[in-house]
């Protein structure tokens, strides 16, 4: 029985030019002993959808949240996250700024109980940006690149919270991408979707991919094989298999890799 | 006897005992409503208060508990709002922030004349303040505090995480996330926390019969200088609440109608703090149904 | 893909083609390059959050600062009796007179200690049955109108002030006790019954914490078992819920034993060591309500009544540390 100590690790690697991002022996411990992440070294090349897949608990969440370091206040992060040749996993770096160019979604769509077009201008209001015309070709821009515009244009002012959870979830991918981000951070993003939602979601995201460095954790391997360019396999904290998706879904290398793909295939 | 029976017995018992308590409490409020409604009248509210005559009433003395209420709000408030702030997302659990939240429960479960006497001991006579409203509405400060604290963590504890984290993945501070999305989000439940706090306060006598005091000064209704010494809004004058009134004229009191004017005093208490009751969870659930309504216009 | 889920996906196919997904080219808005120099320098969001830290910080820090002032100055008038005057502190503790004006030998207050003790106990003794029967009513009996009707009960037995409750006793209960047992009526009697009713919410509310807090399969394992519901009730609910029950019979209690004006009015406030429930006593509580007063501040009998305050203060914390310690247990 092969298990993860004796599984070699298959990780596929970039030159670090290529990547938007990159890192190097990242782990994670919660409560100071509990170690939930195990040295995971793993870059991302620019304008390209990188699917992290893996059980519940595998640790892939837990990367992505220390990516943009949502972890800080939870857990102790060591090890490097390269950013623009910057080590953006130390003390002095301004996480307020590194969130705004490294965007996230989440699980569940999250939208402000403010009207639409204050979820988009929230932030950029926060951020000094009072030039209303500036703020509503912003929402503009931002509401089209998710496709979300067609459907809200005429209700800007009416409450986030009446929307689907599609489009709410649609509208959160818009308010991460009026601040301009690099890198879109993707946590299981059609989880609490119906399949029509995850369909439309799924079609923006790859609209987007020509401009941004997305990273997505997914359950659902379908989705995974369908829009992403690159997987990376998790199992209990540790990257185990990386590479181009189509490899990873055809000819994965290791053993429990090709069991968890074979399993959730059914 | 069969397991039958005892499960009817036991059941009998049960029904009989939350019987007896739903009649103490008809009791008690037939009681002081039926004794002290009818005593309620304008005149009764708008005249001053006698020491020695029947017929007097208690003008004075519900505006001073009005005044040390709205007193007390404004000096609680900010520090509780402040505190129950930290505590709900500042805090990291260690044993400093456990101390602090063991210190909140001890005063919370301090005796009220124990804080009153405190008040009492440090600005009545060390401060040299003397029985002044300042005095009162510091103590009630003190009694007030980790409720309302605990009260106004708990509506910031109802915010779901995820807000939090939205507004984090934006870049925006802790504290403009806390401030802009989590305060707002809580609203509802601080304010009926608030409300529920200020019931409280209203009702409360231990704590003001040493730093308040238990008589009044003569007072002006027309002199807006809060330095002159007649004037109603003086902080440095003594006050008589009406819970102080209702204790006063039991225990020390001379004048002839003490059980008319101890009664409608005491319904105009209950009435008040019902109003409170209520009025929080009714203006708690509005709110929050306003706030979280579908359509916002 | 087995057959459901290739329907499945027809659906959606067809579904996403009704709705015309709109592929709009978007030229304007894209990723802006990060500038580097300030992901390592300081911004707004790190000073506003200095700024909200601090603020907050500074309110806890009062709330502590105010604590300790209360433990220190109580604890050093308190201590005064016992330093300055060298009262002897089990003299004060284990001695009934109580006489401070005539000297340091007459600062006994066993009888304040045991009256304030006797209806403490006795109003929770009293209190507990009935705040367990109006929790398992609410959680094991009734829901929805009943429950939510005996809420309102109890909280407005909460919200009822303690001088109204203090009326109540002077006017209502101290009158019957008189004419059934005779003399004043004043007493321990009356304060139990008065105690009774200001901690039963108390009890209850948080007896039904402690019901709620048992897990619903214990009870429907307990049902399959063939056991009645009272079966069930004394067998599990009470007993997984016990450390709880006692933590909220310990709150009433320390409700009751700091109650201090609604005593003081039905208690009959004569420093003597209770022989019945229907004589006047005192409570150290009532004891300082109605002679702080009358004392001046730095002589005997004014620190012994700060002694009082202090014995109160620590029996609070004595209080509070129980309950943490039935918590620890469980």
């Amino acid at each position: 029985m092969e298990n993860w100590q004796t599984q070699k690790k298959y990780i596929k690697t970039f030159n670090n030019e290529e990547c938007a991002l990159y890192t190097h022996n990242l782990s994670v411990f919660y409560g100071g002993t509990v170690q939930k992440l195990f040295d995971v070294s793993l870059g991302f090349k620019k304008n390209t959808i990188t699917a992290l897949i893996g059980a519940s608990g595998s640790g892939k969440s837990t990367f992505l949240r220390s990516l943009n370091r949502l972890n800080d206040r939870v857990a102790r992060v060591d090890g490097n996250i390269m950013f623009h040749e910057l080590d953006i996993n130390q003390k002095k770096i301004n996480v307020y700024e590194l969130r705004k160019a490294i965007g996230m979604v989440f699980q569940k769509p999250n939208p402000f109980p403010k009207s639409i077009k204050e979820n988009i201008t929230y932030a950029l209001k926060a951020n000094g940006e009072q030039d209303k015309a500036k703020l509503n070709q912003l929402v503009e821009e931002s509401l089209r690149a998710a496709a979300l515009w067609d459907e809200v244009k005429d209700k800007l002012d009416q409450s986030a919270l009446a929307l689907s959870g599609g489009q709410q979830q649609r509208l959160c991918i818009a308010r991460a991408i009026a601040l301009k981000p690099e890198v879109l951070l993707l946590d299981e993003p059609a989880s609490a979707l119906d399949p029509v939602s995850t369909a439309k979601l799924e079609d923006t995201l790859k609209q987007l991919r020509s401009k941004y460095t997305m990273i997505m954790v997914t359950h659902n391997m379908q989705q995974a094989s369908r829009i992403s360019d690159y997987t990376a396999f998790f199992h209990l904290g540790h990257a185990l298999e990386y590479d181009t998706t189509t490899n990873v879904f055809t000819n994965p290398q290791g053993k429990i890799t090709e069991k968890y793909i074979q399993g959730s295939f059914g | 006897m069969n397991s039958k029976k005892v499960d009817r017995i036991a059941t009998g018992v049960i029904y009989l005992l939350v019987a007896i308590v739903i009649l103490i409490l008809v009791g008690i409020l037939g009681n002081i409503l039926i004794a002290g409604v009818p005593h309620l009248s304008w005149h009764f509210l708008t005249s001053a208060s006698s020491s020695f005559e029947a017929g007097g009433g208690i003008r004075d003395q519900l505006f001073n508990s009005l005044y040390l209420l709205v007193l007390t709000l404004v000096i609680s408030l900010p520090i509780a709002l402040g505190a129950a702030i930290y505590l709900a997302e500042y805090a990291q659990d260690t044993w400093v922030t456990r101390l602090i939240r063991t210190t909140i429960e001890i005063l919370s479960s301090l005796p009220s004349i124990v804080v009153g006497l405190f008040g009492y001991l440090l600005f009545v006579v060390q401060f040299g303040l003397g029985f002044s409203i300042i005095a009162g509405a510091l103590a009630l400060t003190f009694f007030n505090l980790p409720i309302l604290t605990s009260n106004i963590e708990q509506a910031i504890n109802g915010v779901p995480q995820t807000q939090r984290e939205a507004g984090w993945a934006l870049g925006l501070s802790n504290w403009k996330t806390i401030r802009g999305i989590v305060l707002p989000a809580a609203l509802p439940g601080i304010i009926t926390g608030v409300i529920l706090s200020a019931g409280r306060v209203f009702g409360e006598a231990a704590a003001l019969i040493y730093t308040a005091g238990q008589s009044g000064s003569t007072v002006d209704y027309s002199n807006w200088n809060m330095f002159s010494p007649t004037s109603f809004l003086n902080v440095m004058r003594p006050a008589e609440t009406l819970a102080v009134h209702i204790w006063k004229v039991n225990t020390e009191g001379i004048i002839p109608d003490v059980n008319l004017v101890s009664a409608a005093t005491s319904a105009l208490l209950v009435i008040v703090v019902i109003i409170f009751n209520f009025g929080a969870r009714f203006l708690g659930n509005w709110l929050y149904k306003h706030l979280t309504a579908a359509k916002v216009k | 893909m087995s057959k459901h889920e290739q329907d499945l996906q027809k659906v959606v196919d067809q579904a996403i083609a009704q709705q015309k997904v709109p592929h709009v080219k978007f030229k304007k808005i894209g990723p802006e390059s990060v500038d580097i120099a300030r992901l390592t320098s300081q911004s707004k969001e790190t000073r506003q959050e200095r700024w909200g830290k601090g603020l907050t910080s500074l309110a806890i820090v009062l709330i502590a600062i105010l604590i300790a002032a209360i433990i220190g100055f109580v604890g050093f008038h308190g201590l005064a009796t016992f330093v300055n005057d060298k009262v002897n502190i089990f003299h004060f503790l284990f001695t009934s007179s109580w006489n401070p004006s005539a000297g340091k030998n007459h600062v006994g207050a066993a009888a304040m200690i045991v009256t304030s003790f006797a209806v403490t106990l006795l109003a929770a003794l009293l209190a507990t049955p009935f705040a367990i029967s109006i929790a398992l009513f609410m959680t094991e009996y009734e829901s929805g109108k009943q429950t939510r009707l005996l809420q309102s009960v109890m909280e407005l037995l909460v919200g009822i002030p303690s001088v109204v409750y203090g009326f109540l006793g002077l006017t209502v209960i101290v009158p019957v006790i008189r004419t059934i047992f005779g003399g004043t009526g004043f007493g321990i009697l009356a304060a139990t019954l008065i105690l009774f009713v200001m901690v039963l919410p108390t009890i209850t509310s948080l007896t039904v914490d402690a019901f709620k807090a048992v897990p619903k399969d214990l009870r429907q394992s307990s049902a399959a078992l063939g056991a009645t519901r009272w079966q069930t009730i004394y067998h599990v609910v009470l007993r997984a819920a016990r450390p709880r029950i006692l933590t909220a019979i310990i709150f009433g209690m320390a409700r009751a034993f700091g109650e201090a004006l609604a005593v003081q009015m039905v208690i009959g406030n004569a420093v003597l060591m209770p022989y019945n429930l229907v004589s006047p006593a005192a409570t150290l509580t009532s004891q300082l309500t109605s002679q702080m007063g009358n004392t001046v501040m730095g002589t005997l009998p004014n620190n012994a009544l700060w002694s009082l305050a202090l014995l109160l203060l620590i029996m609070s914390l004595v209080f509070n540390f129980l309950v943490r310690l039935i918590g620890k247990k469980r």
